[in-house]
């Protein structure tokens, strides 16, 4: 399917929707309807509904039904506000930008009317500084030459001012004509795709000769980009609303569940069938009691003759009753200290970025507990590793090393001389640095010239450039003007053949304007120019001066150059110009004309660009290293490269401590014996402490994983470091799939748009907001400044978050069990009838209130300093293993509270027995029993006090006081003074004092005995 | 041992209130079947025309003060099954004017066509046994007015409320009730209704207002009304004084004593074990990294 967008074109405005955005999930009419449903597609909730239905069945009902609908309804109107409040933001979000007004273009007159009322085929003007209300396809601009400048952050982050072109056929059309230009653009259904837009433009008479002129990407301005530097644009709207390329992309991301989730549903589903086989056993035993004693009883004048169902009627009774066994709260308390940790890393201010003033974020809300538990880093090099700050240090022209002796070639004074003498070598070496590249430079109003770069090579090169003298000082449109030692040279750029990273190199066609003469400047990766040189020609020297330069962990770019004859161009052209018209595989087209024309290349030198480290680095990766963490280091550059900087930043260790195992290879055999190789090394030297890596490269790698995947897994998991160098976005992609697959927890660490697909890939992706651009940090659950706050994110932040949660969702399951097991053991003392010992009142706001609250305050709780455990980050073992919440260590909880609960029950019924065996009373007494008990295990809990620990623990004792001692006022309530009465007597306070100290001492006992549940 | 120095003083305290107390039990239902029905309990009691009148004596142990409870305890009985402890309507019993509320009482909400007035299974077996004690010949009196709890009597129980169409229907439960009295008076009914939590429990009967000296008898004079007999229930008779923990009851102050005996014993323990074998503190061989070096 295709569009067809006539040019203000009042007939089709209906066709497609129009642009009011919406990013709304609920409208007013369907709030309830849609967000029940969503929150009732959630088993947990399906579970309380249907107790809660069960329960107004009254001849079952142990309790009143309030004490289960209260919860939930409490708890959906929780979530659903939360829903509501975020839905309403957005709202407001949208409502702004959708009023806001545009100047557009409707049957040849201007008018302004609001961005939700632009329709496909309008013509749209902005001015400076305006923000793209739609997709546009630009088709006049301000500037002579056609083009704009945009800046697309808020699409994907890139701060660079980009240039977008008007079309060829709509070059040099008069503003005034543009209201009453005509025409049709045929382009493809909206997609998501921001790199690429595959279009025709077709004007009709009298504008042009009815040629079909292509559009590309850069004939666009997007929506949310902004307008800079250009006094005025317009274009013809495409694709408006929900349709543009960023309504496409916004997408819901597939929720990442933690293993600390997994394993809390696990344990829910344990208790699940624990609780089936209590109400199945107390079923039984409740019918058979009732057939034997319960008879005779008869007081209790059971029918002879019951309905159909009495038999169930016992059973379904101690489901309702045992249904609390599954604490109702868990995951709204859960879902609240998770979004309480995210903030809690928003505000960390060691984290906080002072030199590029960017805090650490976290995106994703739900998943800090894995942080705690990360086994594997996989992380990008340049921008991750490195300042991606590249400064230009060394070069080599023409097998001449410069720089060699100070290290700064532009210092070097045998390179100034030849600039200086003009040789011609290094003449046309700087020219490919000036020119071939897709730099902006922007002259200030005070004649200071600054570069705009997409890529930070070339921003090092054109400096270093203009640093010799080469300085590349304006573009216009296609002329580039450039001033060497005060003489001005203009170029006219005919063609830029674009750097993509499966060709790993560019190039552009160029004119000189003085002799008229077409020249091809490239540059590129070595492997990607050197096979394309001229052949007979030696480039041996070459190669070791890459060799050379990777060696001190310089990154290397090959320069080269040829003269192209006027009629090969042109029939080159014509080539270049049909496959950037089509629509079907368009990239892969260029990829192959371009190749035609970057043959017989004639080298000029290599560049050496040094990328620093960013501080810290190699004491995290140590750091990192020590709690247990593996890293694998991914990156494109090639492979010596990568292991200098490997050294470098401790990632390996040099020879003879550490041993690097290189796997190579380019047909299948040699993969395969290679790493058949590389295993048997690995496990012999397990024994001995040395430090094994591997090397792999893209081609090896892609062998390996296509047919040996079994072997290389099994390295993968032997090897606690690996490098792997020239890979491809997908070949990152696929590695943490693989290490996913062996059931490890994978952290993704990367700063570019070529780790996106990784950081996605992996449980944990972390971005850094670096230079090259925000894509990452966007796509990634939590965004850093630098590299060396992974440390803290991961041995702070993930280590409190996880031994948070683990005790959370452990004490709401144990404090849950206790009071259900206080009503089993008084079911066996009162018929096994399912008699709820305790009020429906109570019941309520014991889950709801009375124990959640402290609970909540525990998201303060420091088990260690923060200090301790980044000196100590072997502490971070206990996390990574899941040592905190397991099976054993919830038996340890659920253990503990048969046993407080038995304590609690016993000793309630003796101190009240007799005359004093009231129900209220009792209830009372077990109750406030309960409650000193949650004081009690919270403060044992509890490592580091804050003040607002002790106000929630004593804060919510004193609650609870307040709170009965209030409804004992009430006549109606069924506790009517029960309260007063009890605190009264001193048998209840020697009552509690004693459960008191008694679960003291067994406590003590409890830790002294070791694995005890507060480890 | 900080816990044995608290715990002990606190369990000698609350024992010797406890065994301050002075407590008569007589177990009665057994002894009060005629020779005739022995085996054939249930018969007995459910005769209307056998003579329930049952005689007792009791000796005082030791001197009692007065106020003395007088309580009869049930064995066996469960107040606190779901169908019976929720078989009232606290509606009803407030008010006059919600005579009609039955709901919950079901199976005991109406007889003969019109609600009962107090429903439900609870009033329904109201205890029906009474007692008359008399000391050297001379009537005792119990006093029976202010046995129920205050708040009941002035929140609970209307005192508008009087009893209609009780023990109206097929089934005679327990006490029939005086219907020219508000149930706010009826303090028998009162202290039944405030159901019991366990199958073992005492109401309070009535109290008497003199002092017993040790050593005299009392003879009382019993209607073994109540049947305990078709579910082997015990029936007794007790008197007992009060002390400031309440009546006589031994748990807290044995199980402070234990615990702080225990602790006692325990911290000698250690205390010994310290003195003859010192164990070196902070040794950092026993921490878990340095036990397993490589933590996998």
């Amino acid at each position: 399917m295709r569009r067809y967008v006539y040019i203000d074109d009042s007939d089709q405005q209906d066709l497609y929707c129009d642009n009011r955005i919406s990013n709304r999930k609920y409208t007013i009419l369907n709030f309830l309807p849609k967000n029940l449903w969503e929150q009732f597609s959630r088993f947990m909730n399906q579970y309380f509904l249907l107790i809660a239905c069960l329960q107004l069945w009254s001849l079952i009902t142990p309790v009143n039904p309030a004490s289960t609908w209260g919860p939930l309804i409490f708890i959906f109107a929780v979530s659903a506000t939360k829903e509501a409040w975020d839905d309403y933001n957005r709202y407001l979000s949208d409502k702004q930008a959708n009023e806001k007004e545009v100047w557009v273009v409707k049957q040849g007159t201007k008018k302004q009317i609001q961005a939700q009322d632009i329709h496909v085929g309008n013509i749209v003007w902005l001015r400076e500084n305006d923000e793209v209300p739609c997709d546009l396809v630009l088709i006049g601009t301000s500037e002579p030459q056609g083009i704009c400048f945009i800046e697309t952050a808020a699409l994907d982050g890139e701060t660079d001012l980009k240039t977008r072109v008007i079309p060829s056929a709509c070059m040099g059309i008069a503003s005034e004509l543009l209201h009453k230009i005509k025409g049709v653009i045929e382009c493809s259904n909206p997609d998501k795709d921001i790199r690429r837009f595959d279009a025709n433009l077709r004007l009709f008479p009298p504008f042009i000769d009815n040629d079909l002129c292509p559009l590309t990407i850069n004939n666009t301005l997007l929506q949310s980009c902004y307008l800079r530097n250009t006094e005025w644009a317009c274009g013809v709207a495409v694709y408006t609303g929900n349709e543009t390329k960023l309504g496409m992309s916004r997408g819901i991301p597939e929720p990442k569940l933690t293993a600390v989730d997994a394993m809390i549903d696990k344990l829910i589903g344990a208790i699940f069938l624990f609780q089936i086989v209590v109400v199945i056993v107390l079923g039984i035993a409740g019918n058979v009691w009732k057939d034997t004693e319960a008879r005779k009883q008869w007081y209790v004048m059971y029918p002879t003759e019951g309905p159909w169902y009495e038999l169930l009627v016992i059973p379904l009774r101690f489901e309702l009753l045992c249904s609390i066994m599954i604490p109702i709260s868990i995951k709204v308390s859960l879902d609240l200290v998770k979004s309480l940790y995210a903030k809690f890393i928003d505000w960390d201010e060691e984290m906080y970025d002072e030199e590029t003033t960017t805090p650490s974020h976290a995106t994703n809300t739900a998943i800090s507990e894995d942080l705690g538990q990360v086994e594997y880093i996989l992380t990008d090099k340049t921008g991750t590793l490195t300042e991606n700050r590249m400064i230009f240090r060394r070069c080599c022209i023409n097998g001449i090393f410069y720089g060699n002796e100070s290290g700064d070639a532009l210092k070097d004074k045998e390179l100034l001389n030849a600039v200086g003498s003009n040789n011609p070598d290094v003449i046309r070496f700087l020219t490919v640095m000036a020119l071939c590249n897709t730099v902006v430079p922007l002259k200030s109003k005070s004649g200071v010239i600054s570069y705009k770069a997409q890529s930070q090579d070339e921003d090092a090169l054109v400096h270093a450039a203009a640093r010799l003298h080469m300085v590349l000082v304006n573009k216009n449109g296609n002329i580039l003007e450039i001033n060497f030692n005060g003489l001005v040279i203009l170029y006219e750029i005919l063609d830029t053949l674009e750097f993509t990273s499966d060709r790993k190199r560019m190039s552009v066609v160029v004119k000189d304007c003085q002799n008229e003469k077409l020249i091809l400047l490239s540059k590129g990766a070595d492997e990607a120019i050197l096979p394309c040189a001229v052949s007979g020609k030696q480039v041996r020297t070459f190669v070791e001066a890459v060799e050379q330069y990777a060696q001190l962990g310089l990154r290397t770019l090959c320069l080269a150059w040829r003269e192209l004859r006027e009629d090969e161009y042109k029939e080159w052209s014509l080539m270049f110009k049909d496959a950037n018209s089509t629509f079907v595989d368009r990239e892969w087209k260029l990829a192959e004309v371009c190749q035609r024309l970057e043959h017989d290349l004639e080298i000029l030198g290599i560049t050496a660009i040094e990328d620093h480290l960013q501080d810290g680095v190699p004491e995290t990766i140590e750091t990192l290293r020590k709690a247990g963490i593996n890293f694998w280091m991914l990156t494109g550059d090639k492979q010596n490269t990568a292991i200098q900087i490997a050294l470098s930043c401790n990632f390996i260790s040099p020879e003879p401590k550490g041993q690097l195992l290189l796997i190579n290879g380019k047909s299948e055999d040699e993969v395969c014996r290679s790493i058949e190789r590389v295993l048997l090394t690995m496990k012999i030297t397990t024994s001995e402490p040395k430090d094994v890596a591997f090397v792999v490269d893209g081609w090896a790698l892609e062998i390996a994983l296509k047919h040996h995947r079994h072997a290389f897994t099994e390295l993968a998991i032997l090897s606690r470091t690996a490098i792997c160098c020239r890979v491809t976005p997908s070949q990152k992609a696929q590695l943490v799939e693989l290490l996913k697959t062996c059931d490890y927890k994978t952290l993704a660490i990367g700063d570019g748009g070529n780790d996106v697909r990784m950081i996605q890939q992996a449980d944990i992706g972390v971005g850094i907001s670096g230079r090259e651009g925000l894509q990452a940090a966007r796509a990634a659950d939590y965004s850093i400044g630098k590299f060396k706050f992974l440390k803290r994110l991961i041995l702070v932040h993930g280590r409190y978050s996880y031994n948070r949660t683990a005790f959370l969702s452990q004490y709401s399951f144990y404090k849950s069990l206790l009071i259900c097991f206080i009503q089993i053991f008084f079911s066996f003392i009162s018929g096994v009838s399912g008699t709820s010992l305790f009020n429906s009142v109570s019941l309520m706001a014991y889950n709801v209130f009375y124990t959640s609250i402290p609970v909540v305050v525990s998201v303060l709780d420091k088990d260690l300093s923060e200090r301790t455990v980044m000196e100590h980050p072997q502490i971070l073992f206990y996390c990574q293993a899941g040592r905190l919440l397991n099976p054993s260590t919830f038996a340890g909880w659920f253990g503990r509270s048969l046993f407080h609960a038995l304590v609690v029950f016993v000793v309630s019924i003796h101190a009240y027995a007799d005359e004093k065996s009231e129900m209220d009373e009792l209830s009372m007494v077990a109750l406030s029993g309960c409650i000193w008990l949650q004081a009690f295990v919270m403060t044992m809990e509890t490592n580091s006090f804050t003040i607002l620990q002790h106000l929630a623990i004593w804060g919510n004792l004193a609650f609870f006081y307040i709170i009965n001692c209030i409804v004992s006022t009430i006549p109606s309530a069924g506790m009517y003074t029960i309260m007063f009465r009890l605190c009264k007597q001193p048998s209840y306070w020697i009552t509690m004092i004693y459960l008191m100290e008694l679960l003291c001492i067994s406590a003590h006992c409890d830790c002294r005995d070791g694995p005890g549940a507060s480890a | 041992m900080l816990i044995s120095v608290i715990f002990i003083p606190i369990g000698v305290a609350s024992l010797l209130a406890s065994r301050d107390v002075v407590e008569i039990v007589d177990r009665y239902e057994t002894d009060c079947i005629p020779a005739n029905y022995t085996g054939d309990e249930l018969s007995f009691i459910q005769d209307p025309s056998s003579n329930k009148t049952c005689s007792r004596t009791l000796t005082v142990p030791k001197h009692m003060k007065q106020p003395i409870y007088v309580y009869y305890q049930l064995d066996n009985f469960y107040q606190n099954h779901r169908r019976y402890v929720k078989s009232r309507n606290d509606k009803q019993l407030r008010s006059a004017d919600n005579a009609n509320s039955t709901s919950g009482c079901d199976p005991e909400d109406r007889a003969n066509g019109s609600p009962i007035v107090p429903c439900g299974l609870i009033a329904w077996s109201l205890f029906n046994d009474t007692y008359n004690f008399s000391l050297n010949n001379e009537a005792l009196t119990v006093n029976t007015s202010g046995i129920s709890w205050k708040s009941d009597r002035d929140k609970k129980f209307g005192d508008n409320v009087y009893p209609r169409n009780f023990q109206n229907g097929t089934l005679i439960g327990g006490k029939r009730l005086d219907p020219s009295r508000p149930l706010s008076e009826q303090e028998d009914l009162i202290v039944w209704m405030r159901t019991a939590a366990l199958p073992t429990f005492r109401k309070l009967y009535g109290k008497i207002e003199v002092d017993l000296e040790a050593n005299s008898t009392i003879s009382v004079t019993l209607e073994n009304n109540y049947n305990t007999y078709s579910f082997g229930g015990k029936k007794k008779l007790v008197l007992s004084t009060t002390r400031w923990l309440g009546g006589k009851n031994d748990f807290l102050g044995i199980a402070y004593l234990t615990v702080g005996g225990l602790c006692f014993f325990l911290a000698m323990a250690f205390i010994v074990v310290y003195l003859v074998k010192p164990r070196q503190l902070g040794d950092p061989s026993y921490l878990s990294w340095n036990r397993s070096p490589s933590g996998h």
